[in-house]
């Protein structure tokens, strides 16, 4: 392999050495300060050379020739944007954490920090990737990062969410992998590109081996998705891992696991008669994924766990898109995705702000909060909105652009199932604006929070908004990278 | 005079006046006041302005004041505003109720900041609605009040023992959200199958060729405005909502949140499907005609004034449906007038019940028996509005209902005949009421009751004067409203 190639993956390279370079820096400094911030400034230099590659990109799509590592990782714009969109949510994550670390994870905060730059490092090659091996490892790379870091607290719950998130991915990635290996099996090559022609000529000759490759390939990812009927990993590990990591794998990893199932089911197995066969399950799949989260979420008195449900159903919008195979519907799930970002990234920045300042992680220990922090909360309320879909936010846009994609492939029922949850998912996103706004606070002060995670808070609200006012801008960037996939 | 961008101005003008409320010092509750009432008072002249620049205009063009901008073409989203015969009266009654509404606030203490600013944020959200020429841009503003009403009644409304305010915010934050579920499902269908999202280019288009049956997607988008109306039997969320919403609040519910579902249907469900309008036409009209005989029934057996008013909201708002199920030019309009009518009347008595609740802490009707000996002006009022609301010749009330059933009545004779019964149940629950409630002999605990100070009487002589005005002089509004109405009943004329 031409090792000038390897320029390509620059904004991951730069994520692994800067993980390597926070463990060094842990070892020889007492004041662990430092660490989010050479973190911090990792990703940022890593930032820029995304952006600038994106840039050029969406100019123009020919780029593509000149940059992509051969056979292993595209190069185009949509994979630019994932790689944005990891990075950049993997900033906010690191600044909102950095008190929550501090205090928390005592003896393990180089680790933390370490872990956090390589899964999102093997995210970015995981949604870059072109075939199925370089997917496979980046996936499981990121995987026993995940595990580890949901185990940090070191306490019962916190190690029991380690525990499962570990036995319970190992199982799914098997699934996965025989499904992969079927494909390979079947079509005598591991690319992408390769698999979607010669699955359509093995088509014709024997159909059910390929459906098996499929059932096995929905069914492991419908566990890194967490979509039914593979989601009961979900509300244990989100409660018991710290909360950073939970605000980590609620955004960072659920873009990454809806991008390279982007391009496996959308690319790979997205040719017509192959479609057929995944596309009513993940229909059907996104319709129970959406109604068991948000009827699951209506009894939850923990805030975390109420989160992870809120985003199973939200895997289940998501579900929705990603059951169109053509552009318009990998555009839809790249813009959902990006708004669910910035909005989730939101609401977690205010829920570590929330829960470590009031020592509780209670929905009802919230009374008050609005008084006490009247910022917070606007921004928290801001988010539920969003995650409600009621405009002027991103989320509202998100639906629309998911459910428009929907209907115009003809899963009206599918739109009048999705629109329906959202009306149950006001009930219980509401019932924390309620907590907040109308209870009273037993206590005056101010609830604090560091400068990082007010910074974090600020931006991702207001982008929440921006979105929700002005997003042409994204809209339109996601169907252009969405057109030009090779 | 129109401004450059007057209706942008008209329309965010109150939400630049939340951010700044938010950006004042918590404790000044009177700063707060103020700072409301002049940007309502503002925004109200804003409104007005428009009045005499509308009706100058001689009808070029469908809607006046048009602006128009490019918002998300990726999707055929736009920024479309402007206004007609149909929406002018109803920005101006906007305009009215919302600063109105400050001066019916003017008691409160309680987190007075927050309170303004949410009602602030609601009159953006209904002029919106009242404004916006493009779907996509007329839902974000339907769903924009949901907030705050959620919130202000669930934290300003009765508190228990007396009212169940969380109960009822929630009630009608999720019927709300139903109903909207229904009509983004709607719009979906017509956005990503034509195109666009523009409420005009849609208005033009071939809707029949989309695929996607027309009926289907009138009665996805029908649901909403009715829960909003409401229609029968998608109207429980009302009398919980009204009772328990402060008194601001039970002004602008009914006074103009109401009107929003009645706009909806004539601005979209008729004026895009006038076919479908054509053959549902019987159905609507037995929806109508239920909901006014329904909700004049139930009012009748209600002890406490604002479910009374409350239901006797559902049964008025059934003249509307009524007249729209006609879709004559005269029915229509007379839909429309009793969408503005009814918005100033029920306005007026709900200003009077509050001022009751407020001095005698109870509204239930058994105890109140003689306030007219302490309280002449309020029971002037309540009793202006309650016979305007029960179809007096010379008030407003009067005027709209005479035009609905004189256009109906060719149409639907039976359902007509419903809907005049509905007068005369009227006439009984709101005369018995004020019986109950004013002519009684003063019970001794009312002793030390006190009338009305002036900054009280202001919203109640404002809203007495409307309903005289109207009354007295229709074609001020009715002209303007036709204006509005023509293109629609012309497009279900041509289908006759």
């Amino acid at each position: 392999m031409d090792l000038l190639a390897l320029r390509e993956l620059l904004p991951e390279l730069i994520l692994i050495a800067t993980g390597l370079v926070v463990i060094l820096v842990d070892l020889v400094t007492n004041d662990k300060r430092v660490l989010p911030i050479v973190s911090a400034v990792g990703v940022l230099l890593s930032i820029v050379f995304t952006v600038t590659g994106l840039s050029a990109l969406l100019r123009s799509p020919f780029v593509v020739e000149v940059y992509s590592v051969p056979g292993a990782v595209s190069a185009d714009a949509l994979a630019y944007m994932f790689r944005l969109l990891l990075s950049a949510s993997t900033l906010a994550v690191i600044g909102a954490s950095s008190d929550y670390v501090q205090r928390r994870l005592i003896g393990a905060r180089g680790e933390f920090y370490a872990l956090l730059l390589f899964a999102a490092a093997a995210m970015m090659i995981l949604t870059a990737a072109t075939e199925l091996i370089t997917a496979y490892v980046a996936l499981e790379t990121s995987g026993i990062a995940l595990y580890a870091l949901s185990g940090f607290l070191r306490d019962r719950r916190s190690s029991e969410a380690g525990i499962k998130f570990l036995v319970l991915g190992g199982v799914s990635s098997a699934f996965l992998l025989y499904g992969m290996v079927i494909l390979f099996g079947l079509t005598g090559t591991t690319s992408y590109a390769g698999i979607a022609p010669a699955l359509h000529a093995a088509f014709r000759e024997n159909a059910l081996p390929i459906s098996l490759a499929v059932v096995l390939i929905v069914a492991g990812f419908g566990f890194k998705l967490a979509a039914f009927p593979f989601q009961m990993w979900v509300p244990d590990v989100y409660e018991g891992a710290p909360t950073p990591v939970t605000m980590f794998l609620s955004v960072v990893s659920k873009a990454a696991g809806f991008g390279v199932a982007l391009r496996i089911f959308h690319l790979a197995l997205g040719a017509p008669p192959v479609a057929l066969e995944w596309t009513y399950i993940f229909a059907a799949l996104a319709a129970l994924t959406m109604t068991l989260g948000n009827l699951a979420a209506l009894r939850q008195h923990n805030i975390k766990r109420l989160m992870g449900y809120s985003s199973v159903a939200q895997a289940g919008y998501l579900m929705a898109a990603l059951a169109v195979p053509n552009d318009t519907g990998t555009a839809a799930v790249t813009f959902f995705l990006i708004s669910y970002a910035v909005t989730n990234l939101a609401a977690f920045a205010a829920i570590i702000a929330l829960t470590e300042g009031l020592a509780s992680e209670a929905i009802s220990d919230l009374a008050g909060a609005a008084q006490r922090s009247p910022f917070l909360a606007f921004c928290f309320t801001i988010a539920l909105l969003s995650l409600t879909g009621i405009p002027p936010t991103a989320g509202f846009f998100a639906k629309l652009t998911v459910f428009g994609v929907a209907v115009n492939q003809g899963l009206l029922w599918l739109v009048l199932v999705g629109v329906v949850n959202s009306v149950i998912s006001a009930y219980y996103y509401m019932a924390i604006v309620k907590a907040m706004y109308v209870g009273s606070a037993k206590d005056e002060r101010t609830i604090p929070a560091g400068l990082a995670l007010t910074t974090v808070l600020v931006c991702t609200t207001a982008l929440t908004v921006l979105l929700g006012i002005a997003p042409d801008a994204v809209v339109s960037a996601a169907s252009t990278a969405a057109a030009w996939l090779p | 005079m129109v401004l450059p961008f007057h209706l942008t101005l008209l329309l965010f003008l109150p939400a630049a006046g939340a951010l700044v409320l938010a950006m004042l010092p918590a404790r000044d509750h009177r700063l707060a006041k103020q700072v409301a009432l002049f940007i309502t008072a503002l925004d109200l002249l804003l409104a007005l302005m428009l009045w005499p620049a509308y009706t100058q205009l001689a009808a070029a063009s469908r809607f006046a004041f048009e602006e128009q901008y490019a918002w998300i073409p990726t999707l055929g989203v736009g920024y479309h505003l402007g206004v007609d015969g149909l929406s002018l009266p109803l920005v101006v009654l906007t305009g009215l109720l919302g600063f109105l509404a400050v001066l019916v606030s003017w008691h409160i203490e309680h987190r007075a900041k927050l309170y303004f600013s949410l009602l602030l944020v609601l009159q953006t959200g209904v002029l919106g609605v009242f404004m916006s020429l493009d779907f996509v841009l007329f839902f974000l503003f339907w769903e924009l009040e949901l907030l705050p009403m959620y919130l202000l009644i669930s934290i300003w409304g009765s508190p228990p023992p007396v009212g169940r305010r969380e109960y009822s915010a929630m009630k009608f934050l999720i019927y709300t959200l139903f109903g909207s579920a229904f009509m983004l499902t709607g719009l979906l269908i017509l956005g990503f199958t034509t195109g666009t999202f523009d409420l005009v280019k849609l208005s033009s288009l071939p809707l029949q060729a989309i695929g996607v049956p027309t009926t289907l997607v009138f009665w996805l988008i029908f649901i909403a405005f009715a829960v909003k109306l409401p229609v029968f039997p998608l109207h429980t969320w009302l009398p919980d909502a009204h009772t328990d919403a402060p008194t601001a609040v039970s002004v602008l519910l009914a006074g103009v949140l109401l009107k929003m579902g009645g706009y909806g249907i004539l601005r979209i469900c008729i004026t895009l499907f006038p076919d479908v309008a054509y053959v549902w036409a019987p159905t609507l009209a037995l929806l109508a005609g239920v909901s006014v005989l329904y909700g004049g029934l139930v009012t009748l057996r209600q002890r406490d004034l604002k479910r009374l008013i409350a239901y006797s909201s559902v049964s008025h708002m059934g003249y509307v449906l009524l007249g729209v199920a006609a879709l004559g030019e005269a029915a229509l309009t007379g839909a429309a007038l009793q969408m503005v009518t009814h918005g100033t009347i029920t306005a007026l008595l709900f200003a009077a019940v509050g001022l009751i609740y407020d001095k005698a802490h109870t509204r239930q009707i058994p105890e109140l028996q003689g306030l007219m000996h302490r309280m002449p002006f309020i029971g002037l009022a309540f009793m202006i509005a309650g016979l305007a609301s029960l179809g007096l010749p010379g008030m407003s009330g009067f005027v709209a209902e005479f035009l609905v059933f004189t256009g109906s009545f060719g149409e639907f004779p039976m359902y007509t005949v419903m809907g005049v019964l509905g007068i005369v149940l009227s006439a009984g629950y709101i005369l018995w009421t004020a019986e109950r409630s004013f002519f009684r002999a003063l019970p001794h605990r009312w002793e030390h009751l006190q009338d009305a100070v002036a900054v009280e009487r202001i919203p109640l002589v404002v809203l007495m004067a409307t309903i005289f005005v109207i009354g007295l002089w229709p074609r001020l509004v009715t002209d303007v409203l036709k204006l509005g109405i023509a293109p629609i009943a012309e497009a279900v004329k041509r289908l006759g």
